[in-house]
Formats: C-alpha cells, structure tokens, sequence
C-alpha cells in the first residue's frame, strides 16, 4: 500500500508562508462552501463522513459538533479549542501540518466554529513548538487580511476569531479539560468530568476541542464531500491518518495513508528496519499506548480493530524496536516519563507512578522473581487507573500489561 | 524592552498569563522570571502574586532562578533513549563539565532534560533556546558548542 496524501497534499508543493499559495491549492474552498450550507446540514456531512477524533480517542466528531452546538442554548458564548499541545513520545504528525500547511488546519478550524456558531477560539500550542508558533501567527494574520476571519467572513454575516494560547512544559495539558484550566491561565490541574467540555468548557461555555490533524480533514471533506472521503480507510475508521514511524526503520518519518494498513506495510514504507534488522517489538501510540510483538505485525491498524487485539491506534506513533534493543528499558522509560508528568494533585497517580519506577529500576537490575514482580506491577497500574482522578492516571497500565502479555521473558 | 512595555503588548485579562510569562522570560538575558517582573505581572492582571508564582512554579518551560544565556534542552523520551540519547548525555556534560540542571560557571549554558521534543524521525534531539538539533552525534553536539561560544564573543 503506498502513501495517499489528502491532508499532506500540498506539503513541499507551497510556501506555508504564503497564503496566496495556499488559496491556489485549493485553500478555503471547503469554507466558503460550507458558509453557503446551513451550521446542522455541516455537522451532518462531518457525522455521515465517519471522520473519528485523530487526538486519540476517535471519537466522532460529528457527534462532538451535535452536542457542542446544541448544550447551554442560553449561554451567551461558545468556543473552539485548537489541541496542538502534541505531547505524545513518538507523535509529531500536527507539527508537520503546522510547519507545512497551517492554512488548512486553520481553515478545518473555522469550518468548526461556523457548525457550532462559536465566535471565539484558541489554539493552545506546545511552548516548544516555535516553529509551528511562528507560521500559525503568520496564517492569522494572513486569513484576517483576506477577510477569512474577523467580522462577516467571506460576506455570510458569521464572524469568528482566533487567538494563540502557550502551553510551558506539561503532557498533561494536552488533556482537554486540564488545556482548558491552563488556557484560562491557571497550573495544569486537571477537572473533574463530568461535565464534559461540550457542557462547560473555558470559562465555563460550551467549548469544542479537537485535535489539528482532526480539523485538517474539514476542508476536505466538506469540498469533496462524504462519499468521496468514505471510499477511503475502512468501513469504521474513514479516511487516512498521518502515521509517525520512529526508531528502528531505514526512513522514519510521517507517512499518511488510509486507515487500515497494516504494521507491516507501514514499516515497509519506512524503507524497512534499520540496517536489516529484525523487528522485535513496537510501542503503538506513544507512552500511553501498547507494545506489540511480530505477531501484530499484518494486523490492519484501525480504531477498532486494534482495540479488539488490545492494542491501540492513539495519536498514531509507531516506535519500532530491532533486535538487540532492551524492550524493558522502553517500558521503563515510559513509566518514568509517567512519573515525571504526573501533576501529583491524587495520592494513587503521585505514589504510584513513583513504585512503578521502583520496580521497573528492580527488573532491569535482574534480581530474581522478575515474573512474579511484574505480575505485581500489573496489578497495582490496574488499581491506578481505577482510583485515578484523571485519565493520565489510567495510562500506565497500558504499556505495562502489554510489556507483560509480549515480553514475560523480560529483557 | 522594559518589564512594564513587555506585559502592556497584551490584554490584562487572565488567560494572557501563560504567553505573558513566555514573553518575560524570553527577553530575560539568564532566561528565567524574576520577582519583579512576576509582581508586576500579578498587579496588571490583578491576580494575587501567590496565583501568579503558583503558575510559574508549575510548568517546566518557566525557571524562577537565572539561567544560563542558551538552555540546552536535550530529549530523553523513548525515542530518543532507544536511538542512544545518553551517550550525547555523556558528551554534554563532558563538554560543559556540568550535570543536568546545572548552569556553566561562565553563565553561557544551562543543560535540561526534556520529554519528547516531537522531532522524533531523527533523535537524538535537542533544543538549544528555540533552534532545535537533530539526528545528534559526538561531532555534531561539539560544533553547536562551539558555534555558541562564539556567538558571545561577538
Ligand atoms: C494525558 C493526556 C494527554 C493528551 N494529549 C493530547 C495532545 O497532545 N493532543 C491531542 O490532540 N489530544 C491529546 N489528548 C486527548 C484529548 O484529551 C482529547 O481527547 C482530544 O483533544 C480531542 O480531540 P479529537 O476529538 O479531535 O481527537 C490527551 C489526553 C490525555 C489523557
Ligand atoms: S491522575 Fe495523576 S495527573 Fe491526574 S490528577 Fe491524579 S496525580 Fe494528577
Ligand atoms: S522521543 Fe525525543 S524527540 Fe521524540
């Protein structure tokens, strides 16, 4: 399966500085289409296209707008929020559409206030993301300039604005319910949901966040339409997802295809593993995610097919270990990483992801009864994550009962 | 620019605070937020000085203590570890003849750890102030540091 660029189309074709550029690719045609549609008759062709969250969840986003648009009909204010805090190990798919094409993410982003009818948004980016901080300023600009944001855009009498929000530092803050506390310009402590922020999200408005590769499929979708967008990916999961491989292969780097490919395709189109290597291992989906073995590799990764295989598609980060690679130190790593972006507000999360580290520490130094520790791990990231107040919490035992379904043997 | 010039570029609404103190500290020469500049951040946005050092304190990006002119920031997440991050780790500190979270004598480099600096597809990586490196080895790490020595000398 080769590569299909739909949201990728234009990178290394236009000048992401220019918007000019940008118009003559094809820029802010789904948005003066979807101006000319009425707000429900958009959130129905996003909902009937199948587009899922690309943030990690794959929830509908359709179904996101519906209740967004539809909560707190008195409340006199609703938002959108940009998720571009991209935190994940091993994901970097939202800087390359930041750095390549931040019209279009711009463009989905606007397309996704007029469904909803907010008047407002932010988008909360990574402090360290300067280079994607440097051209969305620049798109702002530019889109105001050509009358795509501001009062009466494009002459529909909707207006919509956006402003730029700096995360500092924190994974956590790319939770949406933590963003939105550190948004309003407090520590990234997370909120209790419910409520959802579809109910009261930044200043306690209804708020619709989504992920940039997320909204980088509205124009697309809206200027070509849902059966076209269906005939790519799967009957579950539309669409293409931007892949990014790291680690162990010739040629890592983003790769978009349609939802479905399998592990082994994707590592092929990576130019294969690194200096002819074996493949032993891949974490899906970045520390939050899963390890798998050879045994995954012709397994198509969908949403829903990887979760009936108990792994996970996440953000779509796939790092590959070879052979000769210590798998444990990896686990190891992400429960430290864990530990070190834990915010410490519950007793379970602070001190368990602290034994966590401990015990990996343990495992490495090969003492004897190894089974039995991690066995013991095990339990305790289960009783983490239902005691947890928040989803970080939830996470550890995602790579841990993996590690310990594929690597019992522990290496 | 003035402490006062700096906050007065943005709305005195809370939700500027973050990009407030990005913009402090970023004009700082030690790179960090001072006392000074946080009361006066706390007094524009009308927010209890204990508010504004709470976020300050919280997020990693931000440093209460002077640092050196260039951070070094170098990732050590999976990837990265895998791809041997602690031997550029050795060299660094080799090089500087300090430890992580340290700041050289000569006040030019403070060397950090940080998570995933979303560069994966050629770790190791690091970040010195907003420039980032990547696919780093030995001799790579060495001609940025001398790259920024001289930049000083300027
Ligand atoms: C600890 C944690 C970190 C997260 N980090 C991100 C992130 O960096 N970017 C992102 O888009 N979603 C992230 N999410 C998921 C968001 O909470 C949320 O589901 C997503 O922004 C929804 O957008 P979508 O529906 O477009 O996927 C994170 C979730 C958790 C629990
Ligand atoms: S689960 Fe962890 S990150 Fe979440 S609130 Fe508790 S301590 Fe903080
Ligand atoms: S793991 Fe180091 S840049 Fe991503």
């Amino acid at each position: 399966m080769g590569e299909k660029r739909i949201l990728l189309k234009n990178v290394g074709v236009i000048d992401p500085g220019c918007i000019d550029d940008a118009i003559r690719a094809g820029g802010y045609e789904g948005l003066k289409k979807a101006l000319k549609m009425e707000p429900a008759m958009v959130i129905g062709e996003l909902t009937e296209a199948g587009l899922r969250g690309r943030g990690g969840a794959g929830f509908s986003t359709g179904m996101k707008q519906k209740f967004t648009s539809e909560s707190c009909l008195k409340c006199p204010q609703r938002y959108v929020v940009v998720n571009a805090d991209e935190g994940e190990p091993g994901t970097f798919k939202d800087r390359v559409i930041m750095e390549q094409d931040p019209h279009l993410y711009l463009e989905g982003t606007i397309i996704a206030a007029y469904a909803i009818q907010a008047t407002k948004g932010f988008i909360y980016i990574r402090g360290e993301y300067h280079e994607s901080i440097r051209k969305t300023e620049k798109a702002i600009k530019d889109a105001r300039k050509k009358g795509f944001l501001g009062k009466n855009i494009m002459g529909s009498g909707f207006d919509f604005d956006v402003g730029i929000k700096l995360g500092a530092g924190s994974y956590l803050c790319g939770e949406e319910l933590t963003m939105l506390e550190s948004l309003e310009g407090k520590r990234g402590h997370p909120r209790i949901k419910p409520p959802f922020p579809a109910e009261k999200g930044v200043f306690g408005m209804p708020t619709l966040v989504n992920n940039v590769e997320t909204l980088a499929n509205l124009p697309r979708i809206i200027a070509h339409g849902k059966d076209w967008y269906r005939k790519l990916g799967t009957e579950r999961s539309p669409g293409t997802k931007i892949f990014t491989i790291s680690g162990q292969v010739a040629k890592p780097g983003y790769y978009e295809l349609p939802m479905g490919v399998t592990l082994q395709e994707l590592i092929d189109l990576a130019g294969g593993m690194r200096d002819g290597k074996a493949f032993k291992a891949a974490l899906l989906g970045g520390a939050a995610g899963t390890f798998v073995d050879a045994t995954m590799l012709s397994e198509r990764m969908t949403y829903d097919n990887l979760r009936e295989k108990g792994a996970t598609l996440g953000s779509g980060a796939v790092i590959v270990m070879a052979e000769g690679d210590a798998v444990l130190d990896i686990l190891h790593n992400c429960l430290r990483f864990f530990k070190h972006e834990s915010c410490g507000k519950c007793v379970p999360c602070r001190v368990g992801t602290t034994q966590l580290v401990k015990k990996a520490d343990q495992l490495r130094n090969g003492q004897p009864g190894k089974a039995a520790l991690l066995k013991q791990m095990v339990r305790e990231a289960e009783i983490m994550a239902s005691t947890s107040l928040c989803p970080l919490g939830q996470s550890p035992v995602l790579p841990l009962e993996s590690f310990a379904r594929y690597f019992k043997e522990v290496k | 620019m003035s402490i006062e010039e700096i906050i007065k570029q943005f709305e005195p609404v809370q939700h500027n605070l973050l990009n407030i103190l990005h913009a402090l500290q970023d004009r700082h020469p030690q790179n960090c937020l001072t006392e000074q500049a946080l009361d006066e951040t706390a007094r524009y946005l009308k927010l209890t000085k204990s508010s504004v050092y709470g976020v300050a304190k919280y997020y990693t990006m931000f440093s209460l203590e002077p640092r050196g002119r260039y951070i070094i920031r170098l990732c050590v997440s999976p990837v990265c570890e895998l791809l041997k991050a602690n031997q550029i780790m050795a060299v660094l500190e080799k090089n500087l003849g300090i430890r992580a979270g340290e700041t050289t004598s000569d006040g030019l480099f403070t060397l950090e750890l940080s998570e995933c600096l979303g560069q994966c597809q050629e770790a190791p990586s690091m970040m010195v102030n907003n420039e980032v490196y990547n696919g780093l080895g030995e001799e790579e790490v060495q001609r940025v540091l001398v790259r920024m020595r001289r930049r000083k000398k300027k």
